[in-house]
């Protein structure tokens, strides 16, 4: 009984769900769930896309400097492959490249591309020995390789070089002076390790002592130079004050000279010691070569390293690219001045554009009287953040460079004249442009700040006597200083990743010193400097090499993702603790 | 000037209804809003309390500028309703001021002031003196002038363009309107303490001596002897004692207001100008500072705007009942209270309209 009366119940249930009314024809828009699919689903899309974005960088930029196992591989013709690989990919082999090839050749592609529907597998191998192959990298495919396919040889070595990139080879022997001490790989190996370290540090030296050591006599030499010069300049040359300088000028050049000299001869004798050194390696088609050991940045053989050897060696390139010189057109080495170029370029422009924009703003917001101009000059503001930065790069090459970075010069640097000094790109100009860049950013953000500081608080302060400046000292801007800070904040995210206005401005592909140094006044605001952003660009697309440049494509904007996302979170942290004190608990 | 108070008053009102409301009544809320720009104050259709309540704060709030609602009061008052109709009208009309003030010494002259913002007029040739020492309690209905009658004292009207005065305020027999005056010295004569409490986003200590800092005084003791004993006077000093470098925006309400009568009082004024200090506030709270301004008086003049007669009628020694722009009577408190002179009057105070 009760269960026939559960079970009509369930029917009658599911009869109304059935029956239940249904609107006819009604919109589509009248139901919610689109809209949230909707928007949910475009969400969803962005996300993916960030995320996916942000991925691929990761994953290749950390992978660059991971050292992979070099293969050894014998090919049909009766060559040989020594490298490590770095991609690989499915082709179609061009009819005209099958038709020259021998006949057992042609068999052997012929039946891989049937066996594949017309597509044939093939390798691309980091070979190295530039002077060697004149090539970086060598495509194999499939149909090549001899039947015993690849190896990975215990001793085939890794070498990374100064110059002409790197070398893939087996030891043979190790040479010092004129003869050879070892010729067992693992000896060499051995001899190697012993003396490579105080080799590269009489390298080190060597560094030390031709760009500190002699910039520094060029510096001085420079210097009294332009004294010289400019005494020359303004008093002419038959002056006796400019006679007299003149003496004491060809008395320190002497005494320099003399300088210059014995520090070239310290260089001559640590060269001549490292020399001595050298390491005989025989690549995969049994070429010889002897590689000095001065030469060598780092050597290893790939395929014994435990993984903690390798984590170290992995450890010690992100350690070289991050605080290294780049080498090889820089798809080499590390990026330290490109790095160091980009946070003080942000710093500096953060220091031009935030004291000025606010400025600017409490004058627009707290003192200018609405009307007609000033809605003008508010539309116009906002507007300039819409200008494409490029037309900011040329009007600071054409004002800042040209006009005040010339007059400069002329007032100021008349002795190095006609060698630009203010009157070229810098570090200066380029700070100042992207401040000019970002002040709609700093303007904006500080505007709606001072607008959303209470009108309370603003007559406490007026009914306690202050006058409006001191309104605006005390009160209003500590109160907008959140505000301002995320002006700030977007005023440098935007600034540090730009580049088109910084290739006219000053940024350069390799600069040769740093915009802060040990010598006065340490801050060389004149000078050209490296920027990621630019870096970016130069090795991904006017790079020699460029697919040796390509893992250091992504390791760069890998870091410059992390240096702006640092910025960013520095002045956020700052921003919630401001906000912290300012907020009210009650009310 | 007016439009836009209503714009928002509308505003809030749709932002603040229920959704379905807003849709089914969409056309409708545009079609009152244009009714009534259309229609004359008196005429207007009856809101429900709640709302409005709500424009009625948007006036208070916003700024001074706002003269919010006009009350149908015509329509409710049956005596004497023929004289509100003609000030509704804008005709000239003579307060009713009690002849006890001429035993007063008088702090501040009003005289025949009025005020307008842009082409709206606020305040209508209004002549009152405050007593010296004493309480005066400003009453009336939303919108009638007291806001800005009291913020006219201490000048805070400069802030806000376009405002056009005739008359005087007079301050111990010198005009504060005198352009040879420093507006910032007339602000210290008269500290001011607003609706909402507004201390400023750092420590208490800082709070209280921010009218000394602001002077240029930096002797660390002259700066704690006057936060102690404005904390004192405003009866904060024991709370508060043993955390002076807290933040202030960490108080409660009633503590905050109360920190900003330490602030006024720290300046030294001779009168303190208090716009609504209890609007924002909870009966205890309000209790409190009700006690402060009694304990206050006699040292200092006060002058106190409130919305809330029981709070005049307790703690005030005069009391003056503005509307629409006009002093309609001034007298004792315990007289506009118990027998005023004006049938209009016992019928605000008896909550006949307002």
């Amino acid at each position: 009984m009760a269960q026939s009366v559960v079970v009509s119940l369930k029917e009658k249930i599911n009869n109304q769900w059935r029956d239940r009314p249904r609107s006819q024809g009604s919109l589509l828009s009248a139901y919610g769930e689109p809209a949230i699919w909707l928007t949910g689903g475009a969400l969803v899309i962005c996300l993916a896309m960030i995320l996916g974005l942000l991925l691929l960088i990761l994953i290749n930029g950390l992978r660059t400097f991971w050292p992979a196992r070099v293969v050894h591989i014998k090919l049909r013709n009766g060559q040989a492959v020594l490298g490590e690989i770095t991609r690989s990919e499915w082709y179609r082999p061009d009819p005209a490249f099958l038709e020259q090839l021998s006949p057992d050749q042609r068999a052997l592609y012929v039946e891989a591309i049937e066996a594949h529907d017309g597509w044939v597998k093939r390798e691309l191998i980091r070979i190295g020995n530039y002077e060697l192959t004149n090539e970086h990298f060598r495509w194999v495919a499939l149909p090549e390789i001899a039947p015993g396919g690849g190896t990975f040889p215990d001793w085939a070595l890794v070498i990374e070089r100064v110059t002409w990139g790197r070398f893939y080879g087996f030891p043979v022997g190790f040479v010092v002076g004129e003869t050879v001490t070892a010729t067992e790989p693992q000896q060499i190996w051995q001899e190697f390790q012993k003396h490579h370290p105080r080799v590269r540090q009489r390298w080190r030296r060597i560094r030390q002592l031709e760009t500190r050591t002699l910039g520094d006599i060029n510096y001085a030499l420079e210097k009294s130079r332009l004294r010289l010069r400019t005494i020359e300049l303004r008093e002419g040359k038959s002056s006796p004050a400019y006679q007299e300088l003149a003496q004491q000028f060809a008395r320190q050049e002497a005494e320099l000279q003399q300088e210059y000299d014995s520090v070239r001869t310290e260089i001559e004798s640590l060269r001549r010691e490292n020399s001595q050194y050298g390491l005989r390696l025989r690549t995969a088609d049994g070429q010889e070569k002897d590689i000095g050991l001065a030469d060598i940045v780092r050597a290893y053989p790939a395929n014994q390293l435990s993984l903690g050897e390798r984590l170290a060696l992995y450890g010690s390139r992100v350690w070289e690219f991050l605080s290294d010189e780049p080498r090889e057109a820089n798809s080499e080495g590390g990026i330290f001045p490109a790095i160091f170029g980009t946070a003080f370029l942000t710093l500096l422009m953060s220091l031009a554009v935030v004291p000025l924009g606010v400025v600017a703003a409490l004058y627009l917001r707290e003192y200018a009287k609405a009307g007609v101009v000033v809605s003008t000059v508010r539309v116009a503001v906002n507007n300039l953040a819409g200008v494409p930065s490029i037309v900011f790069g040329v009007f600071g090459l054409g004002f800042f460079c040209y006009v005040v970075g010339g007059t400069i010069d002329q007032v100021f640097f008349s002795a190095r004249l006609p060698n630009p000094t203010f009157g070229t790109g810098g570090i200066l100009w380029a700070s100042l442009t992207l401040a000019l860049l970002t002040m709609p950013v700093v303007i904006v953000a500080t505007e709606e700040a001072l607008a959303a500081v209470p009108r309370s608080m603003r007559e406490g302060s007026y009914a306690c006597g202050a006058s409006r400046w001191q309104t605006i000292r005390r009160i209003v801007l500590p109160r907008a200083m959140p505000g301002v800070l995320t002006g700030a904040i977007l005023a440098m995210a935007r600034g540090a990743g730009e580049v088109a206005p910084l290739m006219l401005v000053g940024a350069v592909k390799l600069a040769p010193e740093l915009p802060l140094d040990h010598r006065f006044p340490y801050l060389h605001l004149e000078r050209s400097f490296m920027h990621l952003g630019f870096h970016i660009y130069d090795l991904g697309f006017q790079s020699p090499n460029s697919e040796a440049a390509k893992p250091m494509v992504f390791s760069a904007t890998l870091l410059l993702i992390l240096l702006v996302a640092a910025l960013n979170l520095g002045a956020m942290v700052l921003r919630s603790r401001l906000r912290k004190e300012m907020r009210a608990t009650h009310l | 000037m007016k439009g836009r108070v209503l714009m928002n008053g509308e505003e809030k009102r749709t932002a603040n209804g229920p959704l379905t409301r807003l849709i089914a009544d969409g056309p409708a809320v545009t079609h009152r809003k244009r009714r009534r720009e259309t229609l004359m104050p008196d005429q207007w259709p009856d809101e429900s309390p709640g709302t409005g309540k709500l424009i009625q704060t948007e006036t208070e709030t916003a700024s001074p500028v706002a003269l919010g609602t006009p009350v149908p009061l015509a329509k409710v008052l049956s005596a004497g309703a023929s004289r509100l109709d003609a000030i509704a009208r804008g005709e000239p009309f003579e307060s009713e001021i009690h002849a006890e003030f001429a035993q007063e010494t008088p702090i501040l002259e009003i005289d025949h002031f009025s005020l307008s913002y842009g082409p709206k007029q606020v305040l209508f040739n209004i002549s009152m003196i405050i007593p010296r020492g004493k309480v005066t309690a400003i009453i009336g209905p939303s919108g009638c002038g007291k806001s800005t009658l009291i913020r006219c004292i201490n000048r805070m009207n400069d802030l806000i363009e376009s405002v056009r005065i005739e008359g005087d305020i007079r301050l111990d027999g010198t005009s504060v309107f005198d352009p040879a005056v420093d507006v910032t010295e007339i602000r210290k004569r008269a500290g001011m303490v607003f609706q909402k409490p507004n201390p400023f986003p750092m420590s208490i200590f800082e709070n209280v001596v921010y009218p000394l800092r602001i002077q240029g005084v930096r002797d660390r003791r002259v700066l704690a002897e006057v936060c102690e004993r404005s904390l004192r006077a405003a009866a904060l000093w024991d709370e508060v004692k043993d955390n002076l470098h807290q933040n202030a925006m960490q108080l409660s309400g009633g503590q905050q207001q109360r920190l900003c009568i330490a602030r006024a009082l720290a300046g030294d004024p001779e009168v303190l100008l208090l716009d609504e200090p209890c609007s924002a506030l909870d009966p205890i709270a309000t209790n409190k500072i009700e006690d402060l301004i009694r304990e206050l008086a006699g040292t200092y003049t006060i002058v106190i705007v409130t919305h809330n007669m029981q709070q005049a009628a307790r703690i005030s020694d005069f009391t003056a009942l503005l509307y629409l722009g006009r002093l309609i009577e001034y007298g004792p408190t315990r007289r506009i209270f118990s027998a005023p002179h004006l049938p209009e009057t016992e019928a605000y105070v008896t909550g006949r309209f307002g």
